[in-house]
């Protein structure tokens, strides 16, 4: 366990990520959740190409160890992309928001529920 | 090592927002949460040698994600509504979720060490990077000309998310001027 903090302590974030996406039913803060627990992965990939003592892999005189630049080339594309999906995902919410009037996901299940024709479905198809 | 005990400094300060994030119930102060753990973890990245990888956190991962939240939040609602279900089971995943990763780093390699695998297996792009282009920064080397392939489908994948998100925007526009 002591040896693996760095890598426990990244899972144990990860998971909090996890509890929020499961346990919170407001769409706004699941996406946060998920956010976070995007993060602990990028930092899950960069841990092991860490070299104790070495530098950042720019080649220059007077330095022989690097870390490894793989896993932060694929977490570059990985944050680029990760932004981009959470773009769209907001931009859902906000339209279940002008659908629905709420953004919390009991309060839209108990709408479906109750009436096929929900208050917010003749706006949403004018 | 200390580099080692810096990261464990960073990771307690992360492990303090976390805590902060999942029990406010305000909207706005989660997002100003998020927006510091994205801090964080980029001075985390600078640690751990990743220099682009924290640039890029704290441009993308920290300011526009932010903006975009805030965006969002304005058109939305600021506070959450208390939980209607337990959350007993939410916990139990979480914590079996844990439970088997721990477990699974057990056989790891320690941190910083030059035992593991990715320091001995695959293309060595370090030593290939001078003489094949001539550019030292081999992130650069390795995102723009080994791996162009990747950010040209990364550039689709945003180009794509871009169209979704304007076609979903737009649908909205058009419907409060026809009503």
């Amino acid at each position: 366990m002591t040896a693996h903090f760095s890598q426990s302590a990244t899972i144990l974030l990860m998971v909090a990520g996890l509890y929020i996406v499961i346990a919170r039913g407001n769409m706004v803060k699941k996406l946060i959740g998920l956010s976070m627990f995007q993060s602990s992965v990028y930092l899950l990939y960069i841990l092991p190409g860490k070299l104790i003592g070495g530098t950042a892999p720019i080649l220059g005189a007077g330095y022989s160890v690097y870390a490894n630049p793989l896993p932060h080339v694929l977490i570059l594309t990985a944050i680029v992309v990760g932004v981009a999906t959470l773009a769209l995902g907001l931009t859902l919410v906000v339209r279940i928001k002008e659908a629905f009037g709420t953004i919390e996901e009991d309060e839209i299940a108990g709408d479906m529920r109750s009436d096929g024709s929900k208050p917010g479905r003749g706006r949403k198809s004018a | 090592m200390i580099e080692t005990s810096v990261t464990i400094v960073i990771l307690l300060m992360l492990g303090a927002v976390t805590i902060g994030i999942v029990r406010v119930r305000g909207l706005f102060a989660a997002v100003v949460l998020l927006g510091i753990y994205s801090f964080l973890m980029a001075t985390l990245f600078i640690v751990l040698d990743a220099v682009d990888v924290a640039m890029t956190e704290a441009a993308v991962g920290a300011g526009v994600s932010t903006v975009f939240f805030l965006g969002a939040l304005y058109l939305t609602d600021t506070v959450e509504a208390p939980p209607v279900h337990g959350q007993f089971m939410p916990l139990v995943v979480a914590l079996v979720t844990a439970g088997a990763l721990v477990w699974g780093l057990s056989d790891l390699p320690e941190f910083g060490s030059p035992n593991q695998p990715i320091h001995q297996q695959g293309a060595d792009y370090l030593a290939r990077s001078m003489t094949d282009t001539g550019i030292p920064n081999v992130v650069t080397s390795v995102l723009a000309s080994y791996r162009g392939f990747d950010t040209l489908g990364e550039t689709t994948v945003v180009f794509t998310a871009g169209i979704g998100v304007l076609v979903l925007l737009r649908r909205r526009r058009n419907g409060k001027e026809g009503s």
